[in-house]
């Protein structure tokens, strides 16, 4: 009589180990999307500019750790692997901003977009023709043997992406709201010709604004790879396009929000993959953004914008 | 009024003059497929390019004259492929005339593909412009991935086979040359107009009492109905369509022709047809830098010449073949 109780307990248990197995999943391609998205939402606010070019930085982020981890003759330690591979990517975000996004910033919005397009298969076929279509293979940077918490076991690398993805995010927040800088990136999304009569180098807090986007995209790209276990030239297409979605979710210029849409769109989509149906996820998540452009353009925390004559 | 008249007859002529000149340059044309001149490789070639001429004109009409950012025209081309081949698949029997079978597949695709524009317009065109172009992109992503699952029907992502072959360059041709000029008398009319008015200013335009919603929807839907024929071109002339032949980049391609040859001009969207049709078959060793060309074309021109080749300028041989008769004349004259 008793043994139904027992085994549905158990089935219960064997359910919640594999919910909370999904939900690290989740954390852990959230905090990827979130990494990506924040790019997205802080270049969008500065010089209001989808940088289709974004996830291609991120893919260049993998390329250039991969670079500095496996071929240079000594070994490197994973956190200069990083910060290495994160400073190339921030002067390659200063770059593609004066070369290409500079001389747009009062042309028309739709020839800076298109212009960002370009930029984005630009980066893509270069990839393509250094590095060669066949992905490399990315092999662990870290030891591989998982880390027990609370009796569950999860993988090492899962635990150092949220922990290093929500680590940068606060310095990232702590330096927007509490240095000199972080004040002029914040008065330059507010009204770029104010900051300018009030003395702040516009062309400067841009190209920071270019330079941490880009940084905390390459990690985001680094993580990926890791994950994925391989490089290659088209790695940033897909994920950058959701961690796009997911800066549309949290509200577009809002770096809070991009971060939290990012966690809600990781999680969202590995559940869909694990309880839903792994095929449609892909149409399941741009069906979400469709609808989230329908009924709330301006996102979760972003501020409605009025179109003004 | 009587000016008006003079200029309506003077438009008449024109476009007498220039069925003349497309008549003449079918015929050309031709006699070269014809007697074997060109190879059969180019032939497809022309074949090709007459369906990209096809597929810009069509965007032309939402990104250059509605200026709408429209990321997605090749899921509209997938939808009337698909449709089309399909259909053609399955009636091929009954209707023993290629044309005719044409002919119904192809309206097929375009009421299929202009529902679907309907569809995804009437909620989309609410947006600016940059949502709307990822709204479109997501869009495109969501039909591959539906194309994809639906095994049962288009045989998943390996693709759709055994497309009747049918189409013939004359064929190809005459589609092509209806399409573009319904598009060109559809601008030169009164909706064609008020659709420029809003790519100029759509507050001013919606202040002399137009009717934004509307006739951005109808500049949509034509663009996705056209872009439908393009795809039931494509389908019969591969015999062979797969997913992956609608892509996000298939929809860059078409974009970057369209930005190339001037947002609003059909002439330079043709014209830019033809050249980066052809340039990366005819330099074979080229064709893996394609996209990279692409790229960085379209970074240029945005750069350095943000309106295109033509601009919002169209190229009317009818004219240039007047001015130059009347140069001639003017020397007999003299003489």
């Amino acid at each position: 009589m008793d043994i139904f109780p027992i085994i549905i307990l158990k089935e219960v248990q064997i359910n919640m180990e594999l919910f909370l197995n999904q939900l690290i999943n989740g954390l852990n391609t959230g905090s990827i999307y979130a990494l990506v998205a924040i790019g997205y939402t802080m270049v969008y606010g500065i010089i209001r500019l989808i940088n289709f070019a974004h996830g291609e930085i991120m893919m260049f982020g993998a390329y250039f750790a991969f670079l500095f981890a496996f071929t240079l003759p000594f070994k490197l330690p994973f956190l200069i692997v990083i910060l290495l591979s994160m400073t190339v990517a921030a002067i390659m975000g200063i770059i593609i901003e004066k070369v290409a996004y500079k001389k747009l910033r009062h042309a028309p919005r739709i020839s800076a977009l298109i212009t960002a397009i370009g930029m984005s298969l630009f980066l893509q076929n270069l990839a393509l023709l250094i590095f060669g279509a066949n992905p490399k293979v990315m092999k662990p940077l870290i030891s591989t043997e998982p880390i027990v918490i609370f009796g569950y076991s999860v993988a090492r690398l899962t635990v150092l992406t949220i922990i290093l993805s929500v680590l940068f995010m606060v310095v990232l927040s702590l330096f927007v709201k509490h240095t000199k800088s972080g004040k002029a990136m914040r008065a330059v999304s507010m009204d770029k010709e104010a900051a300018l009569l009030m003395g702040i180098n516009v062309d400067s807090v841009i190209s920071l604004t270019f330079a941490l986007g880009s940084a905390l995209g390459a990690l985001g790209g680094i993580f990926y790879a890791m994950a994925y276990v391989q490089v290659f030239p088209t790695l940033g297409v897909m994920p950058g396009l959701k961690a796009f979605i997911a800066a549309v979710f949290g509200g577009i210029g809002n770096i809070g929000g991009a971060m939290l849409g990012g966690y809600i769109i990781g999680i969202i989509e590995t559940m869909v993959k694990a309880y839903v149906s792994s095929k449609w996820v892909d149409a399941i998540v741009f069906g979400l953004l469709i609808v989230i452009l329908l009924f709330k353009p301006s996102g979760i925390l972003g501020k409605h914008e009025r179109e003004k004559v | 009024m009587e000016k008006l008249r003079k200029l309506r007859s003077i438009m008449r002529e024109d476009i007498v003059l220039n069925l003349i000149i497309m008549v003449i340059v079918f015929l050309v044309l031709y006699v070269l497929v014809q007697s074997g001149l060109v190879k059969g490789y180019i032939t497809s070639l022309f074949i090709l390019i007459l369906i990209m001429i096809v597929m810009s004109t069509s965007l032309n009409i939402a990104t250059g004259f509605l200026g709408q950012l429209h990321l997605g025209h090749a899921a509209f081309m997938g939808i009337g492929a698909y449709t089309a081949s399909l259909l053609a698949i399955a009636l091929r029997d009954y209707i023993p005339s290629d044309l005719v079978l044409f002919i119904v597949v192809t309206l097929a695709a375009m009421l299929v593909a202009g529902i679907a524009g309907l569809l995804i317009g009437a909620p989309a065109l609410r947006l600016r412009g940059d949502y709307l172009g990822i709204m479109t992109l997501g869009f495109g992503e969501i039909v591959k991935t539906i194309i994809t699952n639906l095994k049962g029907i288009t045989n998943g992502a390996q693709g759709l086979y055994g497309i009747p072959r049918v189409m013939t360059f004359p064929l190809a041709f005459w589609t092509t040359v209806i399409v573009v000029s319904l598009i060109f008398l559809f601008m030169s009319s009164r909706h064609g107009r008020a659709i420029l008015s809003i790519r100029e200013d759509e507050i001013a335009a919606e202040s002399v009492g137009i009717n934004l919603t509307k006739y951005k929807l109808l500049g949509f839907v034509l663009a996705s109905m056209f872009a439908g024929v393009g795809g039931s071109m494509f389908g019969f002339t591969i015999g062979f369509i797969a997913p992956t032949s609608f892509n996000f980049l298939k929809s860059v391609e078409i974009f970057v022709i369209v930005v190339l040859g001037g947002m609003g001009s059909l002439s330079g969207a043709i014209i830019s047809s033809i050249v980066l049709v052809s340039l990366p078959e005819l330099l074979r060793d080229f064709a893996n830098y394609r996209y990279l060309l692409y790229s960085t074309l379209l970074i240029i021109i945005m750069l350095f010449k943000s309106e295109g080749l033509m601009g919002t300028k169209e190229l009317n041989p009818a004219s240039y073949l007047k001015s130059f008769w009347h140069k001639f004349n003017k020397r007999g004259e003299i003489r």
